[in-house]
């Protein structure tokens, strides 16, 4: 789960890791007068929306007078931002932080990741902070210093120390720097984080370490343990029926095409995606089902695939494993007694009680396209959607 | 011969009391696999499936001498169990559980290190020696006894190339599923390792999909070490790069851990990779014809 740079500079206050001073803001008054409380001479507008880039797609404003304030919130507030990390319908502006400007002298990057080769987290820093970082690792790799935290011992001082004097911190700052590190890591810990990144974590003119951004990710499956993060939730950020499939779930991904699948198991679903575009047609969207999903869960499912307008053929291609085949069966038929099906649906049957799923769809009235195995069904649902659309054109 | 498991495989089910759980102890029993005990705390005393169900971990492996676990429990406790396995030194530890927060499978990890216990999973579908021993969730039906090895990070694309190969006529030595966590246990190169050197596994097919690194790393063990045809897929080609946030997960990586990336890599190591995920049985058995023919 993700939150915004402002809900992580909350928590970066929460344990004492150095920000600017600044305040959220919903509407124009509540930018001007954040900025009035702020008695500074200079004011960062910035745009809170769960992705970065946000800075080069010009959704960072620098105000120098309140009118600035007004007019910059004015024209970020309800604006469509479109950055790298987006994709191209990009996300509509609806809160802004507005904080006091800081003198800089350098500026770092820091992030806390899971390295999935150690399994272990990393500690990344960089001299070069502020910049596209990405970029600076792929064309100078030594500039990125690493240290990999054991979990039994946490963050050591001298890792600490060691990421503090290959920054090149200034003497006062070095401690300074270990310890914000630590309470970084403690924090990562603390809150089951996937991601904390700053970029940049600055230097003040008064050697001082300030955190100037805040990126933070959440584990999922951790959520159910912190209440705190939980409450962070900005829904409106959330496609609405990825929103709507968590509540059952199930994992949802909208995509551009016009056929609906329904898979279990991650691996089958991508799988799945990906034999259909080699018989030509286009998926919809990536939907698993999982392991644990109930008759009610699949005849969710199904609806929400449905509700896609852009779908013109459903393909169910399931395995049965921990998922029994019967409890998908019975979850199609109750979902198609409930709405109106138009559309050409495909369903491949494999797995633990398939006998009994067969047998469910065979006493159902559904029109349902029976296939013996996954490439069948890819080919058929290929088929059929194209018949589909020719006749309704 | 087989890997991990097989009939002097004694199987404790964690978590035996669950319904889950008890669906698939019945499945396994009937299957053949020898369960010789079930733990759930405050159960102690009572029988699942004729199956004696005991307190702790500790007991169970004292009590049966039960040499391998398998556990069903949820995911807010599954880490915990693992641990208490790993404590009773029990040799293997087959993980289902899906949804265990990283965190606790971070320190888990680290907490096997110096263990000699084995973890396989977790968020995965177990492991199948054919007409031995099932441990799992794995449709049994569609196994049959032979010569090639499967290990894959997809519960259902394991069951898909399993299928597959009966279909064929090529029966399985082992199907592994090592389960699709960013953190698990046992790896691809353990695994194959284990084929390498079962001389009842003739061919193997690795299955994989987009994220991290351990097909590549694979792949180039495979092509310095492995002694049998091996064939290969990828899932996630068409899958979209999605949103994301940060650049951390990306600087980590290295731009490495995308399908074609995956793909490339394995082919340069001589691993044959089917194009769709409905030939990967074909792919095998034309690879082993044309080793044959040389």
């Amino acid at each position: 789960m993700n939150i915004h740079e402002y809900q992580g500079k909350e928590l970066f206050r929460a344990y004492e890791i150095p920000v600017p001073a600044g305040y959220v803001a919903f509407s124009i008054d509540e930018a001007v007068s954040a900025a009035k409380e702020l008695d500074s001479d200079i004011v960062v507008v910035k745009a809170q929306i769960h992705a970065g880039g946000r800075g080069k797609a010009g959704g960072v404003k620098i105000a120098k007078t309140m009118e600035e304030v007004r007019s910059y919130a004015k024209e970020l507030l309800g604006k469509t931002l479109v950055t790298h990390q987006t994709g191209e319908e990009g996300q509509v502006i609806q809160r802004l932080l507005v904080e006091e400007g800081v003198d800089i002298q350098k500026e770092y990057y820091v992030g806390f990741v899971l390295n999935r080769d150690t399994g272990r987290v990393s500690l990344m820093a960089s001299k070069e902070g502020g910049v596209d970082i990405e970029e600076v690792a792929e064309n100078s790799p030594e500039k990125i210093l690493y240290e990999e935290i054991d979990p039994l011992v946490g963050l050591t001082a001298f890792q600490g120390r060691r990421i503090a004097f290959g920054l090149g911190l200034p003497k006062k700052a070095v401690k300074q720097g270990v310890d914000l590190f630590q309470k970084l890591y403690k924090l990562y810990q603390d809150t089951d984080a996937s991601i904390i990144e700053i970029n940049p974590l600055i230097i003040t003119t008064e050697d001082q370490l300030m955190a100037l951004d805040a990126k933070l990710n959440f584990d999922d499956n951790a959520l159910y343990r912190q209440e705190r993060i939980r409450g962070y939730r900005d829904e409106s950020e959330e496609d609405p029926k990825e929103r709507e499939a968590a509540k059952y779930d199930l994992s949802y991904i909208a995509l551009e095409g016009n056929i609906g699948c329904m898979v279990n198991g991650a691996g089958l679903a991508m799988a799945t995606m990906d034999i259909i575009k080699h018989y030509g047609g286009t998926p919809a969207n990536f939907l698993d089902v999982g392991g644990s999903a109930t008759t009610e869960n699949v005849s969710n499912a199904f609806k929400i695939l449905l509700s896609d307008e852009k779908v013109q053929g459903v393909f169910v291609n399931i395995f049965g494993g921990i998922m029994k085949c019967d409890v998908i069966a019975t979850g199609i038929v109750e979902a198609l007694n409930t709405v109106e099906m138009t559309v050409p649906l495909v369903v491949r049957l494999e797995g633990t009680n398939v006998d009994q799923g067969r047998e469910i769809l065979k006493d159902s009235t559904a029109r349902v396209i029976s296939a013996f195995s996954m490439d069948d069904g890819a080919k058929k649902i290929v088929e059929a959607t194209k018949n589909f659309n020719k006749r309704t054109g | 011969m087989s890997i991990y498991v097989n009939q002097q495989t004694k199987l404790v089910v964690q978590g035996i009391t669950g319904s889950t759980a008890k669906f698939h102890t019945k499945l396994m029993k009937e299957y053949g696999t020898d369960i010789v005990a079930g733990v759930s705390p405050g159960k102690g005393g009572e029988t699942v499936e004729g199956i004696p169900v005991f307190n702790t971990m500790a007991e169970a492996v004292k009590e049966t001498g039960a040499n391998a676990s398998v556990i069903y429990v949820p995911a807010a406790v599954a880490a915990d169990a693992i641990l208490e396995a790993a404590e009773s030194k029990i040799d293997l530890v087959i993980c289902i559980t899906e949804h265990i927060p990283i965190g606790d499978m971070i320190k888990v990890k680290r907490y096997l290190e110096d263990k000699d216990t084995v973890l396989i999973g977790p968020n995965c579908p177990g492991v199948i020696t054919p007409d031995q021993c099932k441990i799992g969730i794995m449709p049994g039906y569609i196994h049959t006894k032979g010569h090639i090895g499967v290990v894959s990070r997809s519960g259902t694309l394991t069951y898909e190339a399993v299928h597959q190969l009966s279909q064929l006529g090529m029966g399985q030595s082992t199907a592994v599923g090592i389960g699709g966590d960013p953190v698990n246990g046992t790896s691809f190169i353990d695994v194959l390792k284990e084929f390498n050197e079962d001389p009842e596994t003739h061919g193997v097919i690795m299955i994989g999909e987009i994220g991290g690194t351990q097909e590549e790393e694979a792949a180039r063990w495979i092509k310095e070490n492995m002694q049998k045809p091996v064939a290969g897929f990828i899932s996630g080609v068409t899958a979209p790069p999605g949103k994301r946030m940060g650049h951390a997960g990306a600087i980590i990586s290295g731009g490495k851990g995308t399908a074609v990336e995956k793909i490339n890599v394995m082919k340069a190591s001589g691993i044959a990779v089917a194009d769709t995920p409905s030939t990967m049985g074909e792919t095998l058995v034309r690879l082993m014809e044309s080793l044959k023919k040389q």
